[in-house]
């Protein structure tokens, strides 16, 4: 049985490695998976999401409504109809 | 470019700075998508709770980033308060500064200035800092 194809939405700050598309799609059974096949299309990509093989603090990844880092974070589960959205934290301080 | 923006979100900006003293307080300006236009605003939860340091909550941030695409609509300031520090983009603001398009609106409740208050603006783009002419305007659309 092959990978369900995951939606996943990209916020404007990394759309120049999607060659500015907006939303992609890639084959994946959990979140890991689903960052190297995206890294795999999109160059670069994976190291603005990870970080010594973690999710990066402050890059907030969502399965459907949920954050990933309550759904076992990169191990989190993929299944057919699934959509992803990448958002950047809005951070910072004095 | 010059952020335009009305009095009233100014001083809703300040209550807000004050009301959330010690902590910064935080929060966006939308407008409709490509306008540049202020129009909007959206004061936010500083989930961080901290003098020091202020983010969006993550349920917070997905809602309002659905809420946009439902309604074409785009984050035109995005803005929060130093407490103690001069209302310029610190390093942690630099390093997470991730919205290109949008200005980047600092105040200051810092005591040393009082009665005065500093509310300053500026583009962060790949690390550099650009500060901005801000024009207060009487009211929205005029």
């Amino acid at each position: 049985m092959s990978a369900p194809i995951i939606e996943v939405r990209i916020p404007t700050i990394l759309r120049p490695y999607t060659k500015n598309e907006k939303v992609v799609s890639a084959e994946a059974t959990n979140l890991a998976e689903l960052i190297a096949a995206l890294d795999k299309s999109f160059v670069g990509l994976g190291d603005r999401l990870l970080e010594n093989g973690e999710l990066r603090r402050f890059i907030n990844i969502y399965i459907n409504d949920e954050d990933v880092r309550f759904m076992g974070s990169l191990a989190a589960t993929l299944k057919a109809g699934d959509s992803v959205t990448i958002l950047p934290a809005v951070a910072g301080g004095c | 470019m010059t952020l335009k923006i009305s009095a009233e979100h100014v001083e809703a900006i300040f209550a807000q700075s004050v009301a959330e003293y010690p902590d910064e307080c935080c929060g966006v300006i939308l407008g409709p998508e490509g306008s540049d236009f202020a129009q909007v605003l959206k004061p936010m939860v500083n989930s961080a709770h901290s003098p020091t340091f202020y983010e969006f909550d993550s349920k917070d941030l997905l809602s309002l980033y659905r809420e946009l695409d439902d309604n074409s609509q785009e984050i035109v300031v995005v803005y929060h308060s130093h407490t103690e520090t001069e209302a310029y983009p610190s390093r942690t603001d630099i390093a997470y500064a991730s919205e290109p398009n949008a200005h980047y609106v600092l105040v200051s409740t810092r005591k040393e200035i009082a009665p005065e208050r500093e509310f300053r603006s500026y583009r962060i783009i790949d690390g550099a800092v650009t500060e901005e002419p801000v024009e207060i305007i009487a009211a929205i659309g005029e």
